[in-house]
């Protein structure tokens, strides 16, 4: 094999010997596997209003369902498998927020219940309530301030 | 069985697809860039309150039902939406109150769940 001279030929060498690069495989794992939890939430849906929940308690439901399923699916680490072949797939439903509880405080859990478990559930799941509360606050703020249709469309 | 006909097939397949395309567009974020999967969930509730504020998501709610409400974006439309709706009805402390009351079934199920999952879980086998 010839040397390779310039930094062009090692990319045209490594794009030759690399498999091709797996986004579109991943994408279309976290496609069906972000459709399908989805659509498991969506049926408890249905059943919760056929059986006489409204629109707001039905969603409630479904997220406590939904978390309460994966973070035990994550204790018995069959969580991480699913989630290793399909990235956002489980990461973006609200399965991965909890999926992001447990995983670290299973992790700390050598360091004891309150500061270990207790406080590194938190590692993830704290700057996506920070964020996600903070940002609510401003939003209604913002609304009281300009109480107008034109501000929400609602 | 008598669920199964309680369930429109039409809603599910959009609720799997724009649920789909919504873990679609994180993946991509993951792969083309360098943003670790925390800031990722950061920015999808972020992006979901606003959008909810804004008013936009509320259509990608009636359309898609679960598919946009499972993903975090919809844990953020929800905590808008209670916001706004808490000031609705008792102006400024509902800007404080509305949004986590929305979602405080999630909220606390995480926290408990979490927590008693991480109790029973069995510490991982090293072995990668």
């Amino acid at each position: 094999m010839k040397p390779l001279d310039s930094k062009k030929d090692y990319q045209n060498y490594v794009d030759q010997k690399s498999p091709n690069s797996p986004i579109l495989k991943n994408c279309f794992n976290a496609f069906w596997v972000g459709g399908l939890i989805c659509s498991i939430g969506q049926i408890i849906m249905y059943i919760c209003k056929a059986r006489g929940f409204s629109q707001e308690m039905s969603g409630t439901i479904v997220s406590i369902i939904l978390i309460g399923l994966s973070a035990f699916l994550t204790g018995l680490n069959i969580f991480n498998k699913i989630g290793k072949f399909a990235g956002a797939g489980s990461l973006i439903p609200i399965t991965g927020f909890s999926n992001s509880i447990v995983s670290p405080a299973m992790e700390y859990k050598s360091e004891g219940y309150v500061m270990g478990v207790g406080g590194k559930m938190f590692t993830v799941a704290g700057p996506v309530l920070v964020f996600g509360i903070s940002a609510s606050i401003i939003v209604g703020l913002v609304y009281l301030i300009f109480n107008t249709q034109a501000i929400t469309l609602v | 069985m008598d669920w199964l006909q309680s369930i429109e097939w039409m809603g599910l397949l959009k609720c799997f697809v724009i649920g789909g395309l919504l873990c679609v567009i994180g993946q991509i974020l993951i792969d083309k860039t360098k943003l670790t999967p925390a800031r990722i969930l950061v920015i999808y509730v972020t992006a979901g309150a606003i959008l909810g504020g804004l008013g936009i998501y509320q259509y990608l709610v009636e359309f898609a039902g679960a598919g946009a409400t499972v993903p975090l974006t919809g844990f953020g439309y929800n905590l808008a939406k209670g916001a706004i709706n808490g000031v609705k009805e008792s102006g400024i402390i509902g800007a404080f109150t509305g949004g986590v009351a929305a979602s405080a079934g999630g909220i606390a199920a995480a926290v408990f769940f979490g927590y008693i999952a991480s109790l029973i879980s069995k510490p991982k086998m090293k072995k990668e």
